[in-house]
């Protein structure tokens, strides 16, 4: 495909890669990012630490443990301890980064982050690995999908789902300099890289990856990936152009960019790995009801638990594939019409 | 730290008064909050801000002050009262505790009053954040020392386990602990709601260095501190026997005031009792 048309404008400006070359489009784990990112924060500043709950090679957090053990500590299984002792660095001047997965930290420590990180406004900063249904085999028990949820919910966090581990890279580093409590959010499973070094990348500044004027599909993390093959399927089979938007920032999200795709294409499709009830999409239909109501379609496990299975698999099962992202955008577009 | 002397005794002694007036004006002009824990406190509150911390009030930020965090947050009373007795602001502003628009919030909060060091109340959280203090002054070499004051009751959370293994691990030897041990909570005895003993073992089992004393004697508790800092490469507990109400004689070891305030009879009779205590005192040469 990637002979015959080049990428459109935006993804160009984006400095993208051709993520409709299946064949060559490189695939690493979001996680991976943060490793590489974390390491590159502590080298530059000693004031950057990590702090593991046994938990080191899921994390990513090795790089760090081999390359600058003094910066690195270990705690055991103890997540609440996570969140309480990185405040207690936190307030020392310490920028600690606390990792765990997903579904233990935040999903264990939620009263520790609120008042801890958040109400006395600590510089700590959660990496949650594992999120999503595609933590596959090991079950619902393992795959936190209401973590967006309970995190966008409270004041100062910044909330952050980077769409593939280049990006992740990018955001570990400029959340390890930028003050304030945080929660990154990425995946296990390896994702189709669909950014460059090139790529720009700002907290709080959603990204036009793909232009167009039918229908705006608004998407986080790896399900970006979907989102714009969906966006191309939909382009060369029914002439239906889709801009594509990375919201990479769920926390504090940037409005002026999903105003401007609502009044620009008039539909919306949300799209991401996580319960559509209190996710990144419900955050987009609070900014439209407010202030530009538009019909909006949620891609998103629709209020149930996620179950053992191949993450392609279970990512398809529970209407997240890039058919379900074509499907709610051509309801979306119905909808404009009627 | 120095040495205590008689004469520096009894006027501690005579501010663990000045404390205790503070917190009963205080709780009457709020309306509500927590009397027995914050009365109980009064004399080792004294004792850290008037003798045994390094500490400037003028300058609450000074880098190297030793930190001193209230992990059970609802006897903030005695800490505002403390704070305000040893110049960090006026006494007159403890007259707005609970009030719309205070510096001296319910629980504390740190981001309103930054003297305070953390955001605290919800229970068994301090030590954990103590330990994350204590732990970055080892990795910067800083020499302040962490203090924790800690309820009895809040050894019934997990985190404060969690929060013990780990300061045992790193070697703590710059943080002390310090347990209200007045055996009441919200609902009663702390021995029948969910025994703690012997707390003092499970300190040692720990690996925590475990001393015990008399929470309302300055000098004995100022001379326990002293012992425990001689402590090398373990983090140590000060386990200090109170009388919940303490210095009120009708609140005195009654655990039903845990968690209100003395109405305006009440409060007079207490202001009366510790204008007597404080005659007791100066008479006593």
């Amino acid at each position: 495909m990637s002979d015959t048309q080049t990428l459109d404008r935006a993804a160009q400006a984006m400095s993208l890669v051709d993520y409709r070359d299946t064949a060559n489009l490189k695939q690493l784990p979001t996680r991976n990012g943060f490793g590489e990112g974390l390491l590159e924060a502590a080298r530059a500043n000693r004031n950057v630490i990590g702090i593991c709950a046994d938990l080191s090679e899921s994390t990513r957090f090795e790089a760090l443990k081999n390359a600058l053990p003094e910066q690195y500590l270990e705690i055991g299984v103890a997540e609440q301890m996570l969140v309480a002792m990185a405040g207690g660095l936190a307030a020392v001047g310490k920028i600690p980064w606390i990792a765990s997965y997903a579904m233990f930290n935040p999903g264990r420590s939620w009263e520790q982050v609120r008042t801890i990180m958040a109400l006395n406004e600590t510089n700590v900063k959660i990496a949650g690995a594992h999120a999503g249904v595609s933590v596959g085999p090991d079950g619902a028990t393992h795959q936190a999908i209401e973590d967006i949820a309970i995190m966008r919910v409270i004041p100062h966090m910044f909330v952050v789902v980077p769409c593939d581990s280049v990006q992740t890279k990018k955001a570990t580093l400029a959340l390890s300099q930028t003050f304030g409590p945080t929660y990154l959010r990425f995946a296990r499973e390896k994702s189709a890289i669909v950014t460059s070094e090139a790529t720009p990348f700002e907290i709080g500044k959603a990204q036009v990856f793909r232009e167009g004027s039918d229908v705006a599909i608004v998407a986080c993390g790896i399900l970006v990936y979907n989102a714009l093959m969906a966006a191309d399927k939909l382009s060369r089979e029914r002439g239906i152009e889709c801009r594509v938007v990375n919201n990479h920032t769920v926390k504090p999200m940037d409005e002026a960019a999903i105003l401007d795709a609502a009044k620009t294409c008039g539909a919306v499709v949300t799209v991401e790995e996580h319960q559509i009830h209190g996710g990144m999409g419900s955050r987009v239909a609070e900014i439209l009801a407010a202030k530009h109501p538009t019909p909006i379609e949620f891609i998103g496990v629709d209020d149930r638990f996620g179950q053992s299975g191949d993450p392609v698999e279970l990512i398809e099962h529970y209407g997240m594939g890039s058919t379900a992202i074509e499907a709610a955008v051509l309801r979306a577009h119905a909808r404009k019409r009627a | 730290m120095q040495t205590l002397t008689p004469q520096r005794l009894r006027e501690l002694d005579l501010k663990a008064t000045d404390v205790r007036e503070g917190i009963i004006r205080a709780l009457l002009a709020a309306g509500s909050g927590h009397s027995a824990g914050s009365l109980d406190m009064a004399d080792i509150f004294t004792a850290l801000y008037g003798h045994v911390m390094r500490h400037r009030p003028e300058e609450p930020n000074w880098p190297q002050r030793d930190r001193l965090l209230l992990s059970c947050g609802h006897i903030a009373p005695v800490r505002y009262s403390a704070m305000a007795n040893f110049g960090y602001f006026p006494v007159d502003e403890l007259l707005t505790l609970r009030k719309f628009g205070t510096r001296l919030q319910g629980h504390p909060e740190r981001v309103s009053l930054p003297s305070v060091e953390t955001t605290s109340g919800p229970l068994g959280e301090g030590l954990a954040q103590g330990v994350g203090m204590a732990q970055a002054a080892k990795m910067d070499g800083a020499d302040f020392r962490v203090y924790v004051v800690t309820s009895d009751a809040e050894h019934q959370c997990g985190l404060h386990w969690e929060a013990m293994m780990t300061a045992a691990k790193f070697k703590l030897d710059n943080l002390l602990c310090i347990v209200d041990r007045n055996f009441i909570q919200i609902d009663g005895s702390t021995e029948e709601i969910m025994p703690l003993e012997p707390l003092a073992d499970k300190y040692r089992a720990f690996n925590w260095e475990v001393f015990e004393c008399d929470g309302h004697d300055i000098a004995a508790f100022v001379a326990t501190v002293e012992r425990a800092h001689a402590a090398k490469g373990k983090p140590q507990v000060v386990i200090a026997k109170t009388i919940p109400g303490k210095g009120v004689s009708y609140m005195e070891g009654d655990y039903t005031w845990h968690g209100k305030p003395p109405n305006a009879e009440q409060a007079k009779t207490a202001l009366a009792e510790l204008a007597a205590t404080r005659e007791r005192i100066l008479a006593h040469v």
